[in-house]
């Protein structure tokens, strides 16, 4: 019809904005950084990890050494004050850093590559397999994992490596969980009976168009488990299962300084503070990772 | 629906079979001379009558098969055996302690769900308001303090400070203990209410315990109770002139409620780890700081039996909630009804 | 009735002619939410009438803007803000409203059925509890006759076995049937207005036909007023009375069926009924869709908001002034400044094509 012939007589205004250039990688940070707290447990985790690394500057005194104070308060001397033997309890604060992390983040690590295979291989497959798997998980869920943990960590002795496999293996059940339910609801998707009909081979369907997917609610749940897994650490450690004097555990530092709560309340207060605030800063890093992930908030 | 239940009644018992023969296998089959162990091995020297008579009693010479064998035996009559470290009775010492442990299970679940569901509800209703802002912070708070520290940060605050600073007497509370001395189990009202001074003693240990499990509910009623308030069907509510109120309370909650009820109850393992923290910080005789002592000690026959009795609860209350969830979603049951 | 005077008596006079008072008088509505850099306009400066009885139509894409108003007339956004105009019901200002005497007319007095029906029904629990619940209310009835009547609506819908549906949940219920429940729903208390957005968009083809012919024979039993809010013109075409086309949050064309589908005065009708499949058309012929896309709220074209998308617009006016709804007789209205030669031209092109039509039959 006349009216349309000609087009448009000026071009469309539309908003080109520099976001239509913009990497993934680039756009995800912009989402993740809308959300300030989230930044601020990214700062205090990389605060922490620096502190861990540089341990050996930072802190004033080895963890082991003991000094002529006991129980003393905090001092311009120490600034956390001294435990029951004379230790500088800021030295040791600092070096359990390295504690914590690095059980926090090994057993998460162990339990996200369990997680993942088990929960693939009872999504993809479905059928028996699957059923099979979840029976598992519960027969695992139902062991409360105090006692399992207690368990192993006395047969096995009591140190990180112990924890490392104990949080371990009972962290990948949720894990494994996630990752079955995301892939039970990606396999029927479209997509996947196209590259099907495609002919492309079962793995390469997995691995280069399912798993991507799958595997994106696991990065925020990630964070997530981590914090949890240094909680239990420090509960762990705080029953006693876990590393031993002289090794500087916040959890155990807690248990050496209880009974003294009423003369020196900061052996249990600085501690209870570093792992609040490490367990704080993964969760708000991983709340920050799941809504800058929400597919309906992009 | 009853074949569902049916179902699932007869899963526990291969559940909590491989869950205990589990148990049970870690601690024989693993390095280490079983009666060593039990004796109080590791780095102590064993008491040669002590392993000798943990030999006879149990039969620790024979093949681990028999022993297996054995063991089930005893239990499905319900003979958990004697303790080893003190010899008592393990059904004993399992009813004495799972009451103690289950007065404070009462009050955290009490205040979970009018607490915990009230401030969630609330919060997400009046979103932006001091009630809403507090309540974020305090329940992100609460769930990255880990329990024993709030336990002790509690008992500092509310006992030994007070006790050292000459507070006046009404304002003190009590730890580490169940009960004034000389009460035995403490003194009670219709079970969980502490009477008279007894109360001082239990709102420390209630509290913490409480604290945790309160703030993951308020959370997630929130969360989910703000999900609810967006959709559809509470526009067409409005639409037909509904009240705010009433829209909120008839068909909002309700529907806020479904994964909230999965939550209230479901994670035992957590429960039992809160447990076993704060009996242990408070000395509160339950089964959780049972359970941790019994396994320092290699206590074996408490180990299992009170693990047995904690698994088959587990299973039996996930079941329960299971079941309540499909009352309450008529979109499970009917599924449920279809399953063959 | 209405006596501020302004251009828009035009809009009156016309209609007045038929001697009839409108339930709903719609002038000058302006609507939008507010943003950090200002008012973020939905509507903007809309007016029109619904009588009783008749079936209105508004016609637009996403982003016209004709979901916001409807919600707006119902107060069903709380993020939406009124700007300026009014909304009258029954000649008084419902804008002005306070929440009780609103909660008094919707379902009552206006009721509305909404796009989707799986979502807008709540999950636990049963139809009939719902529907009742619209009678209850409103009117203080035992429960037991409000059940009575709720089978009867249910009846009135088709829907059949009512009382054992009445105690099923919504999920049990196919797409049809659940748009069928919302109807009932709404008609429980015989609105005198029954806003339907989008009604069928969610379902199958033979289905919609089926809902909307019963929608049709319900409107007649009740004696209300439809305002039908949709984007397929098929759909307006079998059932509207009158018609308004909207773009970009204002109206672009308003009038009797007749005369917006055969006396087209505005560039983007015309877009529209150009770009409908035909059954009749040579099967290599390329659909005409209209270039580019409707504008986003934040970025409106100055002047007449369809001028770079539309083929007769000139340089001067359509760029820079907003065109004036202008009148040609009997209520037909066109927002265009070309609206004379656009109806010329569409005549013309209508004939050429009817012509054809019967020359190859």
């Amino acid at each position: 019809m006349a009216i349309l012939d000609g087009g448009p007589t000026q071009p469309v205004s539309t908003v080109t904005s520099a976001s239509d250039r913009r990497s993934p990688a680039y756009d995800f940070w912009r989402r993740f950084s809308r959300n300030k707290l989230a930044v601020l447990g990214l700062c205090f985790l990389v605060f922490l990890i620096l502190t861990a690394l540089f341990a050996p500057l930072i802190a004033p005194f080895e963890p082991r050494d003991r000094g002529d104070v006991f129980r003393g308060g905090p001092s311009r001397h120490n600034y956390f004050g001294t435990d029951i033997i004379g230790r500088d309890v800021f030295s040791r604060v600092v070096y359990g850093a390295r504690v914590s992390l690095k059980i926090g983040i090994g057993a998460t690590t162990i339990a996200l590559v369990i997680g993942v295979v088990f929960g693939a291989i009872a999504g993809f497959f479905g059928g028996w397999i699957d059923t099979l798997l979840m029976r598992v998980t519960d027969i695992f869920l139902a062991i409360p994992y105090i006692v399992l943990a207690v368990a192993i960590a006395s047969v096995f002795g009591r140190s990180e490596n112990s924890i490392v496999l104990v949080l371990g293996v009972t962290g990948w059940l949720g894990v494994s969980r996630i990752v079955r339910s995301s892939l039970l609801s990606l396999k029927e998707l479209e997509y996947v009976e196209a590259a099907r009909s495609l002919g492309f081979s079962r793995t390469r369907i997995i691995t280069r168009h399912i798993l991507p997917n799958a595997l994106e609610p696991i990065v925020a749940f990630g964070a997530i488990t981590v914090g949890s897994a240094i909680l239990a650490e420090a509960a762990l450690s705080f029953l006693g299962v876990g590393p031993q004097d002289p090794t500087p555990a916040w959890g155990l530092m807690i248990f050496q300084g209880r009974g003294d709560l009423a003369d020196a309340p900061h052996l249990v207060l600085f501690p209870g503070l570093a792992i609040s605030l490490t367990v704080l800063s993964f969760q708000l890093i991983g709340d920050g990772l799941r809504d800058a992930l929400d597919p309906k908030q992009r | 629906m009853a074949s569902y239940v049916i179902r699932r009644l007869l899963l526990i018992v291969p559940t909590v079979f491989f869950a205990i023969s589990f148990l049970f296998l870690l601690f024989f089959v693993l390095p280490g001379d079983p009666a060593n162990l039990l004796a109080g091995g590791g780095d102590r020297i064993p008491n040669p009558i002590r392993v000798e008579q943990v030999n006879d009693k149990y039969g620790l010479d024979d093949p681990i098969a028999t022993q297996f064998v054995n063991y089930w035996k005893r239990t499905l009559t319900w003979d958990l055996g004697e303790s080893f470290a003190t010899g008592r009775s393990v059904n004993e010492i399992l009813g004495d302690r799972a009451k103690n442990s289950l007065r404070l299970g009462v009050w955290a679940i009490i205040a979970e769900v009018l607490i915990g569901i009230g401030i969630g509800v609330y919060s997400a209703i009046r979103r932006g308001s001091w009630v809403d802002k507090l309540s974020t912070v305090g329940t992100a708070v609460l769930s990255a303090v880990p329990i024993f520290v709030l336990g002790y940060a509690f008992q500092y605050w509310f006992a030994v400070y007070p006790n050292t600073h000459d507070w006046p007497q009404w304002a003190r509370l009590r730890t580490s203990q169940i009960g004034p001395p000389g009460s035995g189990d403490g003194s009670w009202f219709l079970f969980f209410i502490p009477t008279g001074e007894q109360w001082r003693y239990v709102v420390l240990p209630a509290l913490t315990m409480a604290a945790v499990s309160t703030a993951l509910v308020a959370r997630l009623t929130r969360s989910s109770m703000l999900g609810v308030l967006d959709a559809d069907y509470m526009r067409t509510a409005r639409s037909k002139g509904l009240d705010e109120r009433r829209i909120v309370l008839r068909h909002g909650v309700r529907n806020a409620m479904l994964p909230v009820i999965t939550l209230i109850g479901l994670d035992l393992g957590a429960v039992i780890g809160a447990a076993v923290l704060i009996e242990t910080v408070f000395s509160w005789p339950g089964l959780g700081s049972t359970i941790a002592n019994a396994v320092e000690d290699r206590d074996l026959p408490v180990v299992l039996g009170l693990t047995l009795v904690v698994v088959l609860v587990y299973s039996i209350v996930n079941l329960a909630i299971d079941i309540s969830y499909a009352w309450f979603d008529p979109r499970v049951r009917l599924a449920k009804r279809d399953d063959t | 009735m209405l006596s501020t005077p302004s251009s828009d008596d035009v809009v009156v006079t016309g209609l007045a002619a038929a001697g009839r008072e409108p339930l709903l008088a719609v002038r000058d509505l302006v609507a939008g939410f507010d943003t950090d850099t200002g008012l973020l306009q939905a509507v903007s400066g809309l007016s029109f009438e619904v009588h009783r009885g008749e079936v209105f139509a508004i016609v637009g894409e996403s982003g016209s803007g004709k979901s916001v108003t409807a919600m707006t007339i119902m107060g069903l956004l709380p993020s939406v803000r009124v700007a300026g105009g009014e909304i009258r019901w029954k000649g008084q200002d419902l804008l002005g409203l306070g929440d009780k005497e609103m909660q008094g007319i919707r379902g009552n007095e206006i009721a509305m059925i909404f796009q989707n029906p799986l979502s807008a029904l709540n999950p636990v629990h049963t139809v009939g509890r719902q529907i009742s619940e619209a009678a209850r209310i409103h009117q203080r009835v035992s429960k037991r006759a409000a059940h009575s009547r709720t089978l009867e609506m249910l009846d009135l819908v088709g829907i059949p076995e009512p009382r054992k549906r009445a105690a099923m949940y919504p999920h049990e219920f196919s797409g049809g049937m659940r748009q069928r429940v919302m109807i009932a729903m709404a008609i429980m208390n015989e609105p005198d207005l029954l806003i339907a957005d989008e009604p069928t968009t969610a379902l199958d083809v033979t289905v919609q036909a089926q809902v909307l012919e019963m929608l049709a024979g319900i409107k007649d039993e009740i004696d209300s007023a439809i305002v039908l809010i949709t984007h397929d013109l098929g759909v307006v075409a079998g059932m509207a009375d009158r018609v308004m086309v909207m773009y970009a949050g204002r109206q672009a064309e308003l009038g009797s069926v007749d005369e917006v589908f055969y006396q087209t005065q505005h560039p983007y009708t015309a877009g529209l009924l150009s770009s409908l499949p035909t059954l009749d058309a040579a099967a290599s012929e390329a659909l005409v869709p209209i270039p580019g896309s409707p504008p986003s709220l934040v970025t409106r074209p100055s002047g007449c908001p369809f001028h770079p998308r539309c083929g007769r617009a000139n340089d001067s006016t359509c760029v820079s002034d907003v065109p004036e709804v202008r009148q040609i007789p009997s209520g037909h209205l066109a927002a265009c400044h070309e609206a004379e030669e656009v109806r010329l031209e569409c005549q013309r092109v209508f004939a050429e094509q009817s012509a054809s039509a019967e020359g190859s039959s």
